[in-house]
């Protein structure tokens, strides 16, 4: 299908870099994504810049957690392709660290905060086999990091919100990836884990990494990150922040000159229902 | 007929094994498989797929009418128990299929997916069970047995079955316990990590059809999902941990499941299936009154002592406000009925108060205060002031707004809170009390 917003012309700076070169982690080509059959995401394009922080930015229901979600297979896609440093998904995911919303899972869970970190380290321990010491302590490291040492033993339910977020961030760290997406991780959290996480995205960042995070929050979006996606069903800008915060282009990504686009989506929907 | 009654050795015959090889055999193989389905539940529960095992269950009566039909069509003339169970597990994989078909292409939720193909099921189940009794009356007796379950009839190889089937749920424990809690606590970070997670539900459902089949002679396919789920449900009001939740499951299955075998086996024509679900009922009753942290009696005390506590901050605050160290006991009648106490709560209360050292006694004149009890009602006071001094300063909330939120807050203010209120407010020029009580005057 003919995308209704030619991406070059709404993305900018997107042309004048390198297209699916290895140097960039992410490369995520001509990518649509439906839910029940209703596109929420149209046509997006974007190479994400190697060791920078970025931040998704939009409108409720704007596809923020979509496009993470799909980059990374967990929702299918409709079309589109995905590039980790130029390779798929499978031969990368070793590199690659999520940190899911924290609504995303039942905190009454039977587990430690120590418990849920070391899942982190699954994927290097492999099947079958128990937690060992050295991973355990790795773990721990990790919790101390995001300053919950203390509140290893804890049961996930009896930490706060803003604790519950550490010990996901805590538990990214111990992924030791080098690409990492972050959904919504500041949503809801006290000042103290606010900077808590911004410390260690800026760490992350001095080692090399490159972390995505959907943030909700446009006035710390200049402060906290490098580059920023204007995302509202397609991208809208992206590049370096202060070249893609211009009035112009937050208008057309929280303004509400969209309503052609989530009419055609609804259309759409309506006519793979087979509705008229 | 005579009246069954129990002597002291026959029950203790039973529970020590020395009651005749058939009801050992019963005992041994229905708590072998309480000790299975105790375990493996703990993840279908975690999976929060409970009512998926008892659709499950229900799912598999089609196939057993179906094996049965084709068993006596290639000349088996007994009913065959492997290809009744083969059967069964193949229309119980079908359902879920069927149920996983209607989420995926329909807008309906889950709860009502699986109520449809539950009954459908069964539905089709019982007139094929009717169709087989009326073709063939002679051999099909006991098809009924894997509606309501008939324990009696287990053999000494079920019972070898059940044990392969316990050392199975151990053995995929000790080895998956790591990849089993990871997907049923957070499936979208295994994904990402890059573990197979469907490979792994599969594996867990596949337990769960193994136990749920293994169970359908001994409890029926109605009851069955008991088994599955009631034993861990009663272990999480135990535990925070996974592995202790898996070991405490697996031992209330098997006590729950020993027990009610024996007592069955003790009253003639009780159904060993039943009982042993009214046992492990028991089990999850006791866990959820009396489990230390969890439970309702440990909360409803933990709740009932804050109550106690706000309260006697109230009580003691009073002696601030008429700056006396003797409570009259006009003034705390006053109080009760403003604060709509009751007269055992107010028993409670006056308990409380002596047990902590801040009520020294009661006397004519009314609650005679110790010094600790003086300070403490000025403590009270003064954080009830601070906080809403702090609203009133800081919060723009007008004075007259203020007093519902000082209720709740003055109780739970920590001293760090409370140094911090003071310095805000020091900040504001605002004058703040001495920490130290004035020297209550009047009757004393």
């Amino acid at each position: 299908m003919p995308p209704f917003v030619h991406p070059s012309e709404s993305t900018g700076t997107l042309s004048s870099r390198p297209e699916h070169s290895s140097e960039s982690p992410l490369s995520i080509h001509a990518m649509t994504v439906a839910y029940q059959r209703k596109p929420v995401l149209w046509d997006v394009d974007y190479d994400a810049p190697p060791n920078k922080l970025i931040a998704i930015v939009g409108p409720n229901g704007a596809g923020k957690s979509t496009l993470i979600k799909a980059s990374l297979g967990l929702i299918p896609r409709a079309s589109g392709q995905v590039e980790f440093w130029g390779g798929s998904y499978k031969q990368s995911r070793a590199r690659v660290g999520y940190v899911p919303q924290r609504e995303s899972v039942d905190w009454d869970f039977p587990v430690s905060a120590l418990d849920v970190v070391a899942m982190g380290r699954y994927r290097r321990i492999g099947w079958c086999r128990p937690v060992s010491r050295k991973h355990k302590d790795i773990a721990l490291a990790c919790l101390d990091h995001v300053g919950m040492r203390d509140l290893a033993h804890r049961q996930i339910s009896q930490l706060s919100g803003g604790q519950q977020q550490r010990v996901f961030l805590a538990r990214a760290l111990a992924q030791e990836a080098d690409l990492y997406f972050m959904d919504e991780p500041f949503a809801g959290v006290d000042a103290a884990t606010e900077r808590s996480i911004i410390k260690v995205l800026r760490e992350l960042k001095e080692n090399g990494k490159t972390v995505i995070v959907v943030h909700h929050d446009l006035q710390t979006v200049p402060t906290y990150f490098d580059e920023a996606i204007l995302l509202n069903m397609r991208i809208v800008a992206s590049g370096p922040v202060p070249e893609v915060f211009t009035e112009d282009n937050l208008q057309k990504t929280y303004g509400g000159r969209l309503t052609l686009l989530s009419e055609a989506s609804e259309a759409v929907a309506r006519a793979s229902r087979g509705e008229r | 007929m005579q009246s069954p009654g129990l002597s002291i050795s026959e029950i203790v015959e039973t529970l020590t094994f020395q009651s005749g090889f058939n009801t050992n055999v019963v005992i041994l193989g229905t708590t072998l498989l309480g000790f299975a389905s105790g375990i493996i539940g703990v993840f279908a529960l975690l999976r929060k797929r409970a009512l998926m095992t008892d659709a499950l269950s229900h799912a598999t009566l089609p196939g057993i009418a179906i094996a049965f039909l084709a068993a006596q069509s290639l000349g088996f003339q007994r009913r065959s128990i492997p290809i009744l169970l083969i059967g069964a597990t193949i229309s119980g994989v079908i359902g879920i299929v069927c149920i996983q078909f209607i989420l995926r292409h329909t807008r309906l939720r889950e709860d009502t997916a699986i109520g449809i193909i539950l009954s459908v099921f069964f539905g089709a189940g019982i007139v094929g069970l009717s169709y087989v009794q009326s073709n063939a009356p002679n051999n099909s007796a006991g098809l009924n047995a894997f509606i309501y379950g008939q324990a009696a009839t287990m053999s000494s190889s079920d019972v070898i079955l059940m044990g392969s089937i316990a050392v199975i749920a151990v053995l995929a424990t000790l080895l998956l316990l790591k990849e089993f809690t990871l997907v049923c606590f957070n499936d979208s970070f295994a994904k990402v990590d890059g573990w197979p997670v469907s490979i792994v539900d599969l594996l867990m459902m596949a337990l769960v059809v193994i136990v749920t089949v293994a169970g359908l002679q001994a409890v029926g396919l109605i009851l069955v999902v008991a088994m599955l789920i009631i034993p861990p449900v009663s272990a999480r009001f135990w535990t925070d941990r996974v592995w202790k939740l898996v070991l405490i499951a697996g031992l209330i299955g098997a006590l729950s499941a020993y027990t009610g075998s024996v007592i069955s086996a003790l009253l003639p024509r009780k159904p060993a299936g039943a009982v042993i679900v009214l046992t492990s009922g028991v089990f999850f009753a006791l866990s959820m009154f009396l489990a230390p942290s969890r439970g309702v009696i440990a909360a409803s005390i933990r709740l009932l002592r804050i109550r106690l506590r706000i309260a006697g901050d109230h009580v003691l605050e009073l002696s601030h406000d008429l700056n006396v160290s003797t409570i009259p006991n006009q003034a705390f009648d006053e109080l009760s009925r403003i604060r709509g106490w009751s007269l055992p709560l107010r028993w409670l209360l006056l308990r409380a108060l002596k047990h902590d050292d801040s009520v020294v006694r009661l006397s004519n004149d009314g609650l005679v205060l110790s010094a600790k009890g003086v300070a403490r009602g000025h403590r009270v006071a003064r954080n009830h002031m601070l906080w809403e001094q702090y609203l009133v300063s800081y919060a723009d909330i007008a004075p007259s707004h203020v007093d519902w939120s000082v209720d709740q807050v003055e109780h739970v203010l920590s001293a760090r809170l409370v140094a911090r209120l003071e310095q805000e407010l020091a900040k504001q020029g605002i004058d703040i009390p001495p920490a130290t009580p004035m020297k209550p005057g009047g009757a004393g």
